[in-house]
């Protein structure tokens, strides 16, 4: 049996989290790891989450989006206001699904209240608008005091763990790669290389804009909901654009439309930080010097070079050894 | 050869057991190192670990040694979740809590858990001491509002007062609220209020605009000296004459404005519990130290912490600890926090059973560019 190319590399994601998870679930429920890690594992699934879901807009559909976060922050505060009215009624196998559906929805359903007019434009303008919109929503959180202002939404009952965040990011995944191998996916993908091409083809652009962007905003709002519940409370300020360019940072560096990639670079960006912490009041200057090198080792012509090289080098090793083999078998049957 | 080795080996032998003798109970706390307020998290670790080395050079407390070690949280939730479990793997017992008032909401979460005993220096929302293991050394939100109002009708310092506050910082909205309603009891007249957000914090031309036209004697800034630094100097070349008054944030004002700019703080007035040049002992005692140290003046949040550090020195001798790997640490430091008196740098301090520090509100007025204790003319 031969798999595809494409199969295999899915494969191997779906191989490296799920053994990943496992081999921290297992260590964490026998108690090997530090306080420091097991606090870090929600937030590295959100931010893993995060990643992915910012990949189907910005990697998939090639359009540079600068409001994740507002998504996320619109997702928290539905998601942990359905918690909060809901604490005595249900209890939390219930209620803490059903508060990331509500949070995913409400995200999604301003994914389309913005997508509809946002869409419509392409490039540097998409992401001016959406950086707006982002802060329109926060500024709107902000002023409304039933959200709880500028001291936050307090209360929300600390549901999030690493067992059901883990669950989401197989999700997330789950959907995002098979959206990759899909139709949808091939749509998608084929605006984002020619945009005319694929009109004339028959592929309608304003649905399959509106798909991928309605879809990373419900993964952002389920992403929020996990926030809000790791936290005891929530304030408006932790979802300003800054946040949305993490998020950003994050996609590039693992490479645009990569799963894998956005997986593998949401740990390092949220580890990395924390691991610094030994270089005291330096740490985000080195933490900062170590993005930049790392971008630059990433896409700058002389280290794809130099990569590509040693690529070939190895895979020379190994072509010798295979061309020796069939020649050796040409020349029996000769 | 034999006799040498022997003698290394009970050299060290020793060694081991007086190291062992002396327990040291670590003393844990996060706050903003890096950063925009990274003012305040120096500060307190500053003011913590002098108050530290002060202790264990007296010889600790019943033979333990004090050890203050403090993480970075960028006055973010998370990261002080971050910090505080870095802390606890390093085998922290007492928490010095988290410096800002949004990251030491989530760390509470974590200490409730733990049952340990929380004494934070600066973190002054209501909520933020909910707990019954949680303490704090300064002034709460409303308190500071309704103190600030109080002081300055009782002092007659001016009846027409414009505000300028920082509405996306929950800090700031806690005293605004409590000072415009205490304002309107005491028969203050709030002439303009002006509000902006973090995204908009450098240019308050507009918002001094409007207090000029406004022709208010006073100009109350519940807000942090980061932004005050940008007011006062902007209020300076708009020619704005009237007074300036802060809380508590606007301290550091001075090392934020920079040298060279001080005479655009002139004649700021700070409602704080702590002023630098204050004649007694401790305080004498305290800022000859800091600045030896640590090269500069130092503020109320350097105090705030050197009067966590000294509390829970006072909570360990009322609770008679000996040994640091008693099972009931936690309680028996609780139960003693409600029953300790501390003569501190920041006033004379009881604790209630909510968390809250008894001790009087003064004012500090810069003079020539320094602090200066206030009295009425």
């Amino acid at each position: 049996m031969k798999l595809k190319k494409a199969t295999v590399n899915k494969l191997i994601t779906y191989l490296m989290v799920i053994g990943m998870f496992t081999a921290i679930y297992i260590l964490n429920e026998g108690g090997y790891l530090s306080r420091q890690l097991q606090k870090m594992l929600v937030p590295i699934c959100i931010n893993i989450i995060l990643a992915i879901s910012l990949n189907i807009t910005v990697g998939f559909l090639g359009e540079l989006t600068l409001g994740h976060a507002a998504f996320m922050s619109v997702g928290a505060y539905s998601g942990c206001l359905f918690s909060i009215a809901m604490k005595e009624t249900l209890p939390m196998a219930a209620r803490f699904p059903l508060a990331m559906l509500v949070g995913g929805l409400v995200a999604a359903v301003f994914g389309i209240l913005v997508g509809i007019p946002v869409l419509r434009l392409r490039g540097d303008y998409l992401a001016i608008v959406t950086l707006a919109f982002g802060e329109i929503i926060r500024n709107v959180i902000l002023n409304i005091d039933f959200f709880g202002g500028a001291s936050g939404l307090k209360g929300t009952p600390r549901d999030s763990t690493f067992l059901i965040a883990a669950i989401v990011v197989l999700i997330t995944m789950f959907v995002a790669m098979n959206l990759q191998s899909s139709r949808h996916g091939r749509a998608i993908m084929a605006i984002r290389d020619n945009r005319i091409a694929a009109e004339s083809a028959g592929i309608n652009l304003t649905y399959y804009k509106l798909l991928a962007f309605v879809l990373a905003a419900f993964f952002a709002g389920v992403a929020g909901v996990l926030y809000g519940h790791n936290l005891a409370s929530i304030t408006p300020d932790k979802f300003d654009y800054n946040r949305s360019i993490e998020i950003l940072v994050v996609v590039v560096l693992g490479g645009l439309g990569s799963v894998r990639g956005a997986i593998i670079a949401a740990i390092i960006m949220y580890i990395l930080p924390e691991y610094l912490r030994f270089m005291k009041d330096y740490r985000m200057l080195i933490y900062s010097i170590v993005l930049i090198l790392m971008m630059l080792l990433n896409s700058s012509p002389a280290a794809i070079a130099i990569k590509t090289r040693i690529r070939e080098a190895l895979s020379g090793v190994f072509k010798k050894s295979k061309k020796t083999a069939i020649n050796g078998k040409g020349g029996s049957e000769a | 050869m034999k006799k040498v080795l022997s003698m290394v080996l009970v050299l060290m032998l020793t060694c081991v057991l007086c190291a062992s003798a002396e327990q040291t109970l670590v003393i844990g706390g996060t706050g903003p190192l890096t950063g925009d307020y990274a003012t305040y998290g120096t500060s307190v670790r500053n003011g913590a670990t002098l108050a530290a080395e002060e202790i264990n050079e007296a010889g600790g407390v019943n033979g333990i040694l004090f050890d203050v070690k403090m993480e970075d949280d960028q006055a973010d939730p998370e990261k002080a979740i971050n910090g505080y479990s870095i802390l606890v793997d390093e085998g922290m017992q007492v928490s010095l809590g988290a410096v800002t008032s949004g990251a030491c909401l989530s760390l509470i979460e974590e200490a409730q858990v733990d049952g340990m005993l929380v004494i934070t220096p600066s973190a002054s929302q209501k909520e933020c001491v909910q707990y019954d293991n949680c303490f704090r050394v300064c002034f709460t939100d409303p308190m500071q509002g309704v103190y600030a109002a109080d002081f300055i009708s009782d002092n007659a310092i001016a009846t027409k007062v414009a505000i300028i506050y920082d509405k996306s910082n929950d800090y700031s909205v806690g005293i605004h609220d409590n000072f415009v309603s205490r304002a309107g009891e005491v028969g203050i007249d709030v002439v303009t209020d002006q509000a902006f957000t973090s995204q908009s914090n450098i240019d308050f031309s507009v918002q001094l605009q409007a207090v000029k036209d406004s022709g208010a004697e006073l100009v109350f800034l519940p807000i942090y000296a980061q932004e005050a630094a940008y007011i006062l100097t902007q209020a300076k070349s708009a020619g704005i004459e009237a007074t300036f008054f802060g809380c508590d944030g606007l301290d550091g004002i001075l090392t934020k404005i920079g040298e060279g700019n001080t005479d655009a703080c002139e004649g700021v007035m700070l409602l704080t519990p702590f002023a630098a040049d204050a004649q007694d002992e401790k305080t004498v005692n305290f800022t000859t130290k800091y600045k030896e140290q640590f090269g500069e003046t130092p503020d109320q949040f350097a105090a705030d912490a050197y009067d966590a550090v000294y509390a829970i020195k006072a909570a360990m001798e009322q609770a008679g600890i000996t040994d640091l790997d008693d099972p009931d640490l936690n309680e028996k430091l609780i139960s003693a926090m409600t029953e300790i008196t501390v003569e501190g740098v920041t006033g004379t301090m009881t604790w209630d059973a909510e968390g809250e520090p008894s001790k009087s509100a003064t004012a500090v007025v810069i003079k020539d560019g320094a602090y200066v204790a206030y009295s009425a003319q």
